[in-house]
């Protein structure tokens, strides 16, 4: 099938053929059918039955990235929101297009922050276009015309942009052009209900794992258990007799996949495979031997310093008092709902990817490689997530096992889906980190100096050692950073060493939604918590000392603290508990308010949380995000931990990786407070507050510190 | 050749006996709303209606049910989305990535059949579903407003502060 093909923007397709005939229709992602409308620009394509097509670069995985960009493109181009639609343009074709749309990376919560003055531009000259176009017919000019909703105005008369699109099409674009200032927008920044909403009430829309070709087969995989080991062989001989099944292929070094008319079949086929590995060199490592090695990190002589300000050694060697605390978080697992999947399509001439993926031109690359073509004789074609969180954009393992099991039966489709356990048990995981915390106070119980030692894993160093600086990998020191959009440290102490000793156990590390911003807000604010309490200082009031010259981490700490109802009487047995920090552009917030019963059971009530992020482009969407980011803070405060034992994962499923569900779920109270100037991200910076907030809560119920996470582990009775 | 009634319509498969009634209804009759999350009932993302009841489907062998068992999955909860929770879902912007949500509306559709006004407490006994971007809250939120227990104005789900 060729490309043209595919790109049209809706085709049938057969499933069960020989049994029900059933035949669905489905929209797959891709640009419009070629002579449908002329595009006014990479970002722009007005149709003639005045539909608006714009175009998403980045991936839309839950996160409103593509109603909040849509909104920056529309609000530009002054068109009816009514009439907006949305697609994405292939990698390929950005590739073909000398990178028109910028980056399709979708992570780092930088969708709107790093793209917004290009998509404007984008709405901006397209709108510029339709204006010249309708004076060129009027033969005025075009400072006279103004438009609005999806017409051009001039006088009494309008016109459009339906009937100007064809005309606009073929003018010249203005080489720049002024945007709107963001206090005269009337469509951004208004809390728009999200553009893909309806598919997802009825079951049409269409997932990475729903794919359909004619002539589809499916593959089941498994990779060795073990981090490091390798496949040794195995025994097709029954398995390729069971009714279904068409081939058991090798996978690269590591891996086996059964391929078979149904996944069912694969998977079972799969189950019944006699393996044997090579389990390599880390077959007895264990979670014990990762904490030791982390462990020793902590007083290790030799660490990079990612902060340093003052004396630390001699003011904490003078200091009247010192608090000392050890912290350790776990590895995570992204555990997508939507488990990793591709479909993928092999010739010795042309290699096509269907595949949900938070970065196409990653995904291009890793199926090019895996294919043997170069990037020009592939393409990907990106499906909508069921979930990402970081999972689905830096490595595309599940993307080169595609196209390796698709190279084994050229010219046949074939959809490679992980089983659950296979997801849980080959994540990329949230890297694994301890962090000694000293902090020294003078004697009117004033915090003077503070040294943070990090030990841990780096996720640079696992997924791009050439970005590794002498040993240094800076993403480790996110939110604790003297300045920048990554995470600035609000507070302002005389002395000050923030330090990182690299510790890299062979479990392969990965951008887990919030990534290293998560532990080092646990492992500062339960920290500055401990440090008020042992000087017996009000947790805020202390909080509020030290960012008294950090006005944005302020207003929001006092936005949370107010509206949670902080230093006021409250119910018998109820207790607050705060936490701030600045990560992805952003300034967040958050006050949890919680019991824990005598037997140690523990209800979070209610939550606040405040958001500064610059510009807010949907604060209804803000909300979402900032809701479900507790969620996610909370599924591993709570309950999350991935643990090895002779060098494999031991939890398979959700019964052994539990989660948050509806019963553990405080009410959330989201406050969006953008103070404009800047441009910050809102898919991740509140994780990061949700699991110090109601530690720091927990504690002031229960005087019980917890430092080793999570928290099931231990009990609040 | 087997036989089941879906979503009111008769539809014959053939499928080996232990295939789950979520892989016949995804593989042989091409009904994708229908999710796998776990395959172990944990997630509730395959949950369909086995005569009214919600039912995980990852763990229903389909040859365990009968021709006149009627099983209903999120593409016949309503025709064009028209079901109450479909329309408060809707109202209030409840999905995120979406994939659980096939799971979540059919798990809230049989409660409402159960019990047409529940309870916080109710709503946390039957929906025990997954949700990874965090939905959770909007769920609750819009199965009371499809019950008529609050106006879609009485929500606080939004949000204090405005545009800079």
């Amino acid at each position: 099938m060729s490309a043209a093909v595919l790109s049209r923007r809706s085709f049938l397709h057969t499933t069960g053929a020989a049994a029900g005939g059933l035949m669905v229709g489905f929209h797959v992602p891709g640009l419009a059918a070629a002579g449908a409308a002329p595009e006014l620009n990479a970002w722009v394509q007005v149709l003639p039955d005045e539909s608006v097509v714009i175009r998403i670069a980045r991936s839309e995985m839950g996160q409103g990235t593509l109603t909040g960009l849509a909104q920056l493109v529309a609000e530009e181009l002054e068109c009816d929101w009514a009439k907006v639609k949305t697609e994405y343009p292939t990698p390929g074709q950005n590739l073909a297009r000398n990178r028109a749309w910028g980056s399709m990376s979708t992570g780092g919560s930088r969708g709107v922050r790093e793209s917004h003055e290009y998509v404007r531009k984008g709405g901006a000259l397209a709108r510029a276009l339709l204006i010249q176009a309708a004076a060129n017919r009027w033969n005025v000019s075009v400072v006279e015309c103004a438009t609005a909703s999806g017409w051009v105005l001039h006088g009494g008369r309008k016109l459009s942009y339906g009937s100007l699109a064809a005309e606009a099409a073929g003018l010249a674009a203005p080489a720049d052009i002024e945007l709107k200032p963001v206090k005269d927008w009337t469509l951004a920044g208004r809390p728009l209900k999200r553009l893909d909403t309806r598919a997802k009430l009825d079951g049409s829309q269409v997932y990475g794992m729903d794919m359909q070709l004619p002539g589809l087969l499916n593959a089941a995989i498994k990779d060795c258990p073990v981090f490091g080991g390798r496949l040794k062989s195995f025994d097709a001989t029954e398995v390729e007799k069971r009714p279904g099944v068409k081939k058991v292929v090798r996978v690269g070094d590591t891996a086996v996949a059964v391929v078979a008319d149904t996944w069912w079949r694969a998977k079972t086929a799969l189950e019944a495979l006699p393996i044997v590995w090579d389990e390599g060199p880390h077959a007895k490592l264990s979670s014990a031997d990762v904490a030791a090695m982390l462990k020793a990190g902590l007083d290790a002589p030799e660490a990079a310093v990612g902060s340093s300000q003052g004396d630390v050694a001699a003011a904490l060697a003078g200091a009247a008092r010192k608090v000392e605390a050890v912290y350790s978080t776990p590895h995570q697992n992204h555990a997508t709902m939507e488990v990793m999947n591709a479909t993928a399509k092999w010739t010795p001439e042309r290699c096509e990817v269907w595949t949900p993926t938070q970065n196409g031109e990653a995904a291009l690359a890793a199926a090019a490689e895996a294919a043997g073509l170069p990037p020009s004789a592939c393409e990907v074609y990106k499906l909508h997530l069921g979930g990402g969180f970081g999972r689905r954009g830096a490595v595309h393992d599940w993307v080169r096992q595609a196209v390796a099991i698709a190279r084994e039966l050229p010219g046949t489709p074939v959809k490679l889906i992980w089983s659950r356990e296979e997801d849980m048990t080959h994540g990329r995981y949230h890297p694994v980190t301890q962090c000694k915390l000293t902090a020294g106070l003078d004697a009117a119980g004033k915090m003077t100096a503070l040294h943070m030692r990090i030990s841990g894993q780096s996720i640079v160093a696992g997924l791009f050692p050439q970005n590794i600086r002498d040993g240094k990998d800076p993403a480790v020191f996110q939110g604790l950073n003297a300045g920048g959009a990554e995470g600035a440290l609000g507070y302002a102490l005389p002395h000050l060493l923030i330090d990182h000793a690299m510790r890299n156990p062979p479990v392969p590390p990965g951008f887990w939604r919030g990534v290293n911003l998560n532990q080092n807000a646990i492992y500062l604010e339960c920290f500055i918590d401990e440090v008020a309490h042992a000087a017996k200082r009000d947790p805020l009031e202390l909080r509020r000392e030290l960012l008294a010259n950090s006005p944005k981490h302020l207003a929001v700490l006092n936005a949370v603290a107010a509206k949670a109802g902080w230093g006021r009487p409250r119910a018998q047995g109820r207790h607050l508990g705060l936490a701030q920090i600045m990560g992805f552009g952003s300034y967040v917030a958050a006050c949890a308010e919680v019991s824990v019963s005598k037997k140690g059971e523990l209800k979070i009530h209610r939550i606040v949380a405040a958001t500064d992020p610059g510009h807010a482009v949907n604060p209804q969407q803000i909300a979402a995000q900032v809701e479900g980011s507790f969620v996610y803070g909370l599924s591993a405060a709570l309950f999350g931990e991935i643990t090895i034992k002779d060098g494999r994962v031991e939890q398979r499923n959700f019964d052994s990786y539990p989660v948050v569900r509806m019963e553990h779920m405080p009410a959330v109270e989201t406050i969006c407070m953008p103070s404009g100037g800047f441009w910050g991200g809102v898919g991740e910076p509140t994780i990061a507050v949700a699991a110090p907030a109601v530690l720091n809560a927990i504690f002031m119920a229960t005087g019980k510190r917890i430092r080793d996470l999570p928290l099931s582990k231990h009990s609040l009775a | 050749m087997a036989e089941l009634m879906i979503n009111g319509r008769r539809m014959q498969f053939e499928a080996d006996a232990d295939t789950p009634l979520l892989w016949v209804l995804r593989e042989q009759l091409g009904l994708t709303g229908t999710k796998y999350g776990c395959g172990v009932a944990q997630c509730g993302a395959c949950t369909v209606h086995i005569d009214g009841a919600p039912v995980r489907s990852c763990v229903m062998p389909a040859s365990a049910l009968t021709p006149t068992q009627k099983v209903t999955t999120i593409e016949g909860l309503a025709p064009n989305a028209s079901h109450p929770l479909q329309k408060a879902w809707d109202a209030l912007d409840v999905p995120q990535c979406g994939f659980c949500q096939s799971g979540m509306l059919m798990a809230a559709a049989a409660l409402l059949k159960a019990k047409p006004k529940p309870s916080d407490a109710d709503i946390d006994a039957a929906m025990t579903n997954i949700c990874r971007c965090g939905t959770y809250n909007r769920v609750r939120a819009a199965i009371h407003l499809a019950a008529g227990q609050v106006q879609r104005k009485q929500i606080p789900i939004v949000i204090e502060g405005g545009q800079a």
